[in-house]
């Protein structure tokens, strides 16, 4: 029963009226997907948005849709729905993987992949997600729509490229062939938020050697992906070898911060263990020793 | 006697499967609660009723320069702040605690803990009540805080209560209990004494509800009628008549359905005087209910123990002594819920289950710039940090003497022969039969495959860890010439009334806050009577509705309450028996009691059932002289002797060795808790109390940085366990009757939080053998576990 400081409340009926209603009320005013990052800050009075512009009515902004070598995903789009869709835990199981981990049933119904993006929390778990998927937002404003790639959506923590007044629309996520991918956290409690997590995706060529590969890190201070790690294993078979070394890479690069969840060298230690748990299983599965 | 089995259905019941007494039956206050229909305190609404909202200190320590609550009063939904001066001025700015001291209601010269009541202001909604907390201007003067336990004593460490006179010091108090030189003696010619630091970290009880009041002052009459979420309400009532100076007889206190209290709503909190003095101040009903933040920062915390443990005993695996010197974190105010000659509560029963040669412990009571508070938490009067303690120690010497743990156990428990059982720090345990629990627990566990199980998967890297560990604790206080608080002797009282067509309605002291009151008590009136549960009603909760009484608290609701009620509903029995011989027209010694009814001895047909006599009793019927005309009667509990369940348990975790991450695989508990009245309530006790075991050894601890910032002021940060932590609990019993209880019950609510910790703790020390430790401190979250692997425990404080 914690309050928040008074505000007012609007309810867009499109994207258009969203982006109206942002330009109209200006700066003191935010927009409200799943409210899980927004409301508990709002009752912790760390956040005082003016106006809140309530975008859950918008049905065009939830949407998982295979087009071409895409996978498009809606900005509202509820994490149980990801959770739920087979053809994201067929294409992309670091997804299904993550879901699986993020909060709990009653948060992950109502939050979205737009919000937690948006939010940019340095240990929220989609980011890692599509930092490794590399994949694309869909920004719209005033003046039309825009893509950005991940790298450049991130701009530290609580920072992203979607400006005041433009909204979050999709995410894009290329499709490829002989790819795998896989996430694990470690966390206190269940629904707790990760005290570190890893994700990997990788794409084989036809003789099995590593074409692509992505590696993330979530809570430990990474902005995107760890590319020397990453050219580690490029043209080489999948080898534990190699995922040592690659794991190695990436805790080193990753600077953690010594909190209530553990201290710097355990989360260091984790970066290194989980790379190698994910890396593992991104080749297994791309391998198409697809675990159930 | 000791039994594994459970209360045979009654025959005498219609549906064999629905006892009349004691048996399983599903609880009658859950119709209400499974439908959303309880009464909290959040729910009370009254006429015109205004919100209070408390304004906090920001800072641990500090003195008080200024406040100016110009801008909140011109707030236009506004109508009062309160200020320490304000309470200056009425003598209510401090108030007494349960422990012999002092605490403030509002700061009037420094604040003592973050998290401290500063200002109160009340509003016409709870929204404006908060706004208005914005617009409170404070200035504070920063002071050095004392936030390690282990550096107050320090010379020259800050002085916290500066407000008694002549205090230099941070010191409380120091208590001591068996016999110092006698335990050195026995350890002085031992053949193995082992020493380890235990910390019990400061943990909260977090109920689901949170704590509030509505107060409701009528300024004709001078009455107050307060409606407060407490577990004690009649010793609220006399202590609010003490302090606030309000005659006792116009003082109504209701305590509503209780969403959890696990002793976080004994003691008197500032809030509930601010929303009695915002009552008298406006004139209107001021209800004031903190958040979940308030509740974690300032509320009584629990345990906060620093244990410096030695265990004795012969290379053949004899135990003969135990002795510790205790460091007590008691925040900034002694606030502990617990009897007023024993400071560190029960701990004393440190000796736990074995029978030993010597005995001997201290205890410091210290303060720090912390939150105050210190018994709470299934209280249990420190039984918990004592059960751990030697818990924890027993398995250390298991480790050191290369002896199975429950081997070491079973070779050093107390004889059944041996009960009564004078242990060496003074208490007199009634009855016990410690072995066949803890075979039992073996055999539920198929111990010898576990340990086979542990033994190939150690050989594979893999850790997997048994732990065991068997409590005996001491709850139930009085009897009340040696166990009081604030000069209130820990009896209980209770009133039972039989209405003329038979049905029931009996009135306790006592107050549930989840614990199943209104069904486990109506089913000792009814195997009392023979009279079915559903026929009885309990009443309880409102001071003008129910006898005095202290409280629940310590387990003690049924060994001291159950004990008023079953005597209260024998002394109805007897009464019947002369109304029922004048009806019948008979003497009463030619009466026999069967279930339910007085018969004529040899003539079962000529009888007259309860609701007959009590409608007798009521009619027309010439009663004999010195019977009046009804069917109630009352009684006051003094218990003769505390009493002393014991269980033992076993849990089996896997930790993953990469991660430090701990699974409770399995846990197995076995408790013994004398008379069994309801088994589905024991169980369901049992269940809570092992779920907030887990919390307490994996993941909980209320922490604080350098500078006394508390940093698990939010569910975010002080994680409690939910279904996914926990494994299924494999229950089992036996039944080793209380002797001098009227129906041989000796309570269970906090068994399971006193006995589960050790057992956790041990499992993942166990699982850690291969990296040599042997001993970590909870909370065994994955870093701790990560660096007890590295050989870098460290003590959570
Ligand atoms: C108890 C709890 C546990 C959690 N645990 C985890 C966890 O383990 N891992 C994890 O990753 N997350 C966790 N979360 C966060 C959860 O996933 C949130 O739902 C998510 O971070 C935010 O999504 P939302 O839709 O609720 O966003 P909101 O709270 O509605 O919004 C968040 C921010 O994004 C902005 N925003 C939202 N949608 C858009 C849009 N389309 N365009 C532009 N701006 C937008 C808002 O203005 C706001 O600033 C947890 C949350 C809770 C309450």
């Amino acid at each position: 029963m914690q309050i928040p400081a008074p505000f007012d409340y609007e309810r867009a009926s499109d994207v258009a009226n969203a982006l109206a209603l942002l330009e109209r009320h200006g700066p003191e005013s935010r927009i409200i997907a799943g409210g899980h990052s927004l409301l508990p800050m709002m009752k912790l009075r760390l956040a005082r948005p003016e106006w809140l512009i309530d975008i859950n009515d918008l049905a065009e902004l939830e949407f998982i849709r295979r087009e071409g070598d895409q996978l498009r995903v809606g900005a509202l789009t509820r994490h149980t729905a990801l959770l739920e869709s087979t053809d994201v835990a067929g294409l992309f199981p670091i997804i299904r993987d993550a879901e699986q981990v993020i909060a709990d049933p009653v948060v992950r119904n109502r939050g979205t992949i737009g919000g937690s993006l948006c939010q940019a929390d340095p240990a929220e778990d989609l980011s890692t997600v599509c930092d490794v998927l590399r994949a694309q937002a869909v920004i719209r404003g005033p003046d039309g729509e825009r893509i950005v790639a991940m790298s450049d959506f991130h701009r530290g923590p609580y920072e992203t490229a979607v400006a005041q007044n433009e909204l979050l629309y999709e995410i894009r996520f290329t499709i490829r062939p002989r790819s795998g991918s896989a996430y694990e956290k470690v966390e206190r409690r269940v629904g707790d938020w990760a005290i570190v997590a890893a994700g990997a995706a990788v794409g084989l060529s036809e003789d099995g050697t590593v074409e692509e590969a992505a590696i993330g890190l979530t809570a430990v201070g990474l902005d995107g992906t760890v590319p020397e790690a990453e050219a580690v294993l490029r043209g080489q078979q999948p080898h534990e070898d190699l995922f040592v070394e690659a794991a190695r890479i990436a805790a080193a690069a990753c600077h953690p911060v010594d909190d209530q969840r553990g201290p710097v060298d355990y989360k260091r230690h984790l970066a290194d263990e989980l790379t190698r748990r994910v890396l593992r299983r991104a080749c297994a599965r791309a391998a198409g020793a697809q675990e159930g | 006697m000791t039994t594994t089995q459970e209360h045979a259905p009654n025959p005498a019941a219609g549906d064999p499967g629905r006892p009349i007494g004691f048996g399983r039956l599903q609880r009658k206050e859950d119709p209400r609660f499974v439908r959303g229909k309880g009464t909290y305190i959040d729910d009370i609404v009254l006429p015109g009723m205004l919100h209070g909202a408390i304004l906090r200190a920001p800072v641990a320590h500090a003195r008080l320069v200024s406040i100016d609550t110009t801008e909140a009063l011109a707030h236009p939904k506004v109508l009062a702040v309160i200020t320490g001066k304000d309470l200056q001025a009425l003598n209510l700015a401090w108030a007494p605690t349960l422990s012999a001291d002092v605490q403030a209601v509002l700061v009037t010269d420094k604040v003592r803990f973050q998290g401290q009541e500063v200002a109160f202001a009340v509003a016409e909604d709870r929204y404006a009540a908060r706004d208005a907390l914005e617009l409170i201007d404070v200035e504070y003067d920063m002071l050095p805080p004392v936030i390690d336990a282990r550096r107050a004593l320090d010379p020259g460490a800050p002085v916290i209560r500066d407000d008694v006179e002549g205090r230099t010091d941070n010191r409380i108090f120091d208590w001591e209990i068996g016999d110092a030189a006698e335990t050195e003696a026995v350890f002085a010619t031992a053949d193995v004494v082992v020493a380890q630091e235990v910390v019990y970290p400061r943990v909260h009880p977090a109920p689901m509800e949170t704590c509030g009041a509505v107060a409701d002052f009528d300024p004709i009459d001078g009455r107050l009628t307060l409606y407060e979420t407490t577990q004690a309400p009649h010793a609220h009532r006399t202590l609010y008549a003490i302090v606030a100076g309000i005659p006792e007889h116009k003082i109504r206190i209701v305590s509503p359905d209780i969403g959890g209290g696990f002793g976080n709503k004994v003691g008197i909190y500032p809030g509930y005087v601010l929303a009695v003095v915002g009552s008298i101040v406006t004139g209107k009903p001021v209800k004031w209910v903190e958040d979940r933040s308030e509740n974690l920062m300032s509320t009584s915390f629990a345990r906060d123990y620093i244990m410096q443990g030695e265990i004795a005993a012969t290379k053949e695996g004899k135990i003969l002594a135990v002795r510790t010197n205790v460091l007590a974190d008691h925040g900034a105010f002694n606030a502990t819920a617990q009897p007023t000659k024993n400071p560190a509560g029960f701990f004393s029963i440190f000796t736990g289950s074995y029978d030993l040669q010597a005995a001997y412990c201290k205890v410091t009571g210290v303060y720090t710039n912390k939150a105050p508070g210190g018994v709470a938490y299934a209280c249990s009067f420190r039984v918990t940090e004592a059960v751990y303690l030697v818990e924890r120690m027993v398995d250390i010497l298991a480790r050191k003497l290369d002896m199975d743990p429950a081997e070491l156990r079973l070779k050093n428990f107390i004889k059944p022969e041996q009960f009564p059982y004078a242990n060496k720090t003074g208490w007199v345990y009634d009855s016990g039969n410690y072995e066949p629990a803890m075979r039992l627990s073996m055999q539920m566990a198929g111990y010898e495959d576990l340990r086979r199980e542990q033994l190939e998967k150690r050989e594979r890297g893999e850790l997997m860890g048994i732990g065991v560990s068997f409590f005996t604790e001491t709850v139930g206080a009085g009897p009340r010439k040696h166990f009081d608080i604030v000069g209130l002797g820990m009896a209980d009282g209770a009133e039972l009334r039989v209405h003329p067509t038979g049905k029931a309605v009996v009135r306790i002291s006592v107050q549930s806050q989840g614990q199943g009151h209104e069904t486990t008590f109506a089913q000792i009136v009814a195997e009392e009577l023979g009279i079915p549960p559903e026929s009885i009603d309990v009443v309880h909760g409102d001071t003008d509705q129910t006898p005095f009484g202290l409280g629940t608290y310590g387990s003690r609701s049924t060994p001291v309450s159950g004990g008023a009620v079953a005597l209260v509903a024998r002394k109805v029995r007897d009464k019947a028996r002369f109304i029922a011989a004048a009806m019948l027209e008979t003497r009463p010694e030619d009466l026999e009691w069967e279930k339910g009814r007085w018969f004529v001895k040899g003539d079962p047909s000529a009888g007259k059932t309860i609701a007959e006599i009590a409608f007798g009793a009521h009619g027309t019927v010439a009663l004999p002289e010195g019977i009046d005309g009804n069917l109630d009667a009352e009684v006051t509990y003094d218990p003769p002797n505390l009493t002393f369940p014991f269980g033992a348990y076993i849990c089996v975790v896997d930790v993953d060795a990469g991660t430090g991450h701990v699974k409770v695989r399995r846990f197995i508990a076995v408790d013994d808790c004398g008379t069994r009245i309801n088994p589905m309530i024991i169980e369901g006790q049992v269940h809570g109390g092992l779920t907030d075991g887990v919390g307490m050894a994996l993941m909980e601890i209320i922490a604080f940085d350098e500078e006394g910032n508390c940093l698990s002021s939010s569910f975010m940060d002080y994680l409690i366990p939910t279904a996914m932590e926990v494994p299924d609990w494999e229950t089992g019993f036996t039944v080793t009757p209380s002797p001098h209880h009227p129906i041989g019950a000796k309570g269970i609510g906090e068994s399971a939080t006193v006995g589960s910790p050790p057992a956790i703790v041990n499992a993942i020390v166990d699982a850690l053998a291969p990296y040599g430790v042997t001993h970590m401190d909870m909370p065994c979250t994955p870093a701790r576990v990560w660096e007890a692997m590295q050989g870098r425990a460290r003590p959570p404080v």
